[in-house]
């Protein structure tokens, strides 16, 4: 429930959204209500700032662009990009195509350097790492999930799963023991040495997400995980993630158009022509849902 | 759902990251192990890349095959015209064009061999370039894992040699056998005639040179995608 004045005739209506016209007057309120959701939205940022330590953002971006350069023309590809991402949270970035998702995506894992501004993770500002110390993040901290699955083709899905424990230093014995484990996890089992090309998109995604869990990152950033599964494969992935959000706490950043994250996503960001266009909440999610369903 | 006790055994729930470490490591045994799997398990892929390195190495062998065979045919002749003819006195006045002659075969063989040399070069880095480029994504992806650059360009030149070495070994041994038959076909006794070791030396040459050229083609190249930024190289198509 909220109270709202009605600009035109100063009424005031208690609404949980359902009344956008003012009973007395008739005048839309909508506008109106469109601004307490962002002063509302923009409270609960303020507050969190206060309540917690900032080290509770896992992930920082600041003043964050990217400009390609194609010849003499250039594309401006995220125009100031301010987020902060809460440690633990299952957060989706949508958007339209274009819009900069996978842009951020890599400035957001290390792939990419930002044209100006800076990306911190857990208060390391990205910018001030040297190489080792960038692929140590990559190898350790964060997860990564294509869209294209992206595996070795030439590797067996075990070998896939213990490459990054190889660059982690692992012992051979742990590491085999870790990823049947992970693969074990994922619900692949009885798939340890298969190749790629012999499972389907669903499975070589699985395996992926087991290789995104290899060192054990704080973060696991996937850019249109399910872009290449049918409905029912996405689902499944979906669900993967989420499950592996709750029970581990590590924070899930997802790139999406796929409208089923919304359902399992803590925050939604939105972004259009490189920017954030809005930030919405699973409380203010919740409430769309409720609302529409009366 | 997922297994708790899995669960527990895989989250270390203990994790605590600190300070932002650089210890990443890729031993050499490990290398060796992954290239020589992606040579084995893209033999077929190899195979065509190989065959740049084949068909220099072979070209190149078979020169130097022709030219080990012949110069011992010459002596195998001369030893029999001394043998025969030995007090006919100097052999006046055959003597300048003999060697006029031999000058000429000479020069056509340091052609040959410049000829294969440069046949060897172009078809072998032309295919090992080709290798390299559609791997990009695979070296991007190796990058997210936390792959250092160094990482992949040792991969590449493991692989390269491996590589360099089978073609030029197949390269080699086709180019001596095809041309030592069509030697033995000319002259049965052929093979008693020629300096075994100077051929032997001439196919390590020849291994040497196919070694080193799909080294210097695939390196070069992987060294460059090395560098590009992950995104980069991952969105390269191919
Ligand atoms: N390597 C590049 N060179 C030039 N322009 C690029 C490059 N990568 C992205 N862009 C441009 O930057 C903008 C954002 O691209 P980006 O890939 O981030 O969009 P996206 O939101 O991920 O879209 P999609 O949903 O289609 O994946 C686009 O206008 C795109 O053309
Ligand atoms: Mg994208």
């Amino acid at each position: 429930m909220a109270r709202i004045e009605c600009p035109e005739c100063g009424h005031v209506e208690e609404t949980t959204g359902l009344v956008t016209i003012c009973p007395n007057c008739k005048a839309d309120l909508r506008t109106v209500m469109a601004e307490m959701g962002h002063r509302r939205e923009r409270l609960r940022e303020v507050a969190h700032d206060d309540s917690m330590t900032t080290h509770e953002y896992i992930v920082r971006t600041k003043d964050l662009h990217k400009i390609y350069k194609m010849g003499e023309v250039e594309v401006p590809a995220l125009k100031g990009v301010d987020v902060n991402i809460r440690r633990g949270e299952y957060l989706s970035i949508m958007g339209p195509s274009g819009s900069g998702k996978s842009t951020l995506f890599n400035m957001v894992g290390g792939l990419d350097k930002p044209s100006r501004g800076t990306c911190f993770i857990e208060e390391v500002d990205m910018a001030q790492l040297d190489a080792f110390e960038l692929a140590w993040l990559r190898c350790r901290k964060i997860g990564y999930i294509f869209q294209t699955f992206n595996l070795i083709p030439v590797m067996t899905a075990l070998e896939n799963v213990t490459l990054p424990m190889i660059f982690a230093g692992m012992s051979s014995d742990e590491m085999m023991e870790r990823g049947a484990l992970l693969l074990d996890l994922v619900g692949l089992g009885e798939r340890l040495h298969h190749k790629p090309y012999e499972l389907s998109g669903g499975q070589q995604q699985r395996v992926a997400v087991a290789r995104s869990l290899a060192n054990n990152p704080a973060i696991i950033l996937a850019d249109e995980p399910t872009g290449n599964l049918d409905l029912q494969t996405g689902k499944e992935i979906i669900d993967l993630l989420k499950e592996l959000n709750e029970e581990s706490g590590v924070t899930i950043i997802s790139a999406t158009h796929d409208l089923k994250m919304i359902d399992v996503s803590d925050r939604v960001i939105h972004i259009r022509d490189g920017q954030v266009e809005r930030i919405e909440n699973r409380a203010d999610i919740d409430l769309e849902v409720g609302t529409l369903g009366q | 759902m997922i297994k708790a006790e899995l669960a527990r055994k895989i989250y270390k729930s203990d994790t605590d990251w600190g300070q932002v470490q650089r210890q990443i490591t890729l031993p050499w045994r490990e290398a060796f192990r992954i290239s020589y799997r992606n040579v084995i398990m893209r033999l077929g892929r190899a195979m065509i890349t190989g065959a740049g390195i084949v068909l220099g190495i072979a070209f190149l062998t078979s020169v130097w095959t022709a030219k080990v065979a012949q110069e011992g045919i010459d002596r195998y002749e001369a030893q029999s015209a001394r043998a025969i003819g030995e007090d006919e006195g100097a052999m006046a006045p055959g003597a300048e064009e003999a060697k006029a002659e031999e000058e000429a075969r000479a020069a056509r063989q340091t052609w040959l061999v410049v000829m294969s040399l440069m046949v060897s070069a172009v078809g072998i880095t032309n295919s090992m370039l080709m290798s390299v480029t559609e791997r990009f994504r695979e070296i991007g992806t190796m990058k997210c894992l936390g792959a250092l650059d160094e990482f992949i360009v040792r991969i590449f030149l493991i692989e390269s040699i491996v590589l360099g070495f089978i073609g030029s070994l197949v390269g080699a041994l086709a180019g001596h056998g095809i041309m030592l038959l069509v030697y033995i076909a000319k002259q049965s006794g052929v093979a008693a005639m020629m300096n075994w070791g100077e051929m032997l030396l001439y196919i390590v040459i020849a291994l040497g040179i196919g070694m080193f050229l799909s080294l210097i083609a695939a390196v070069p190249p992987a060294m460059r995608a090395a560098q590009m930024p992950p995104a980069a190289a991952l969105a390269t198509e191919v």
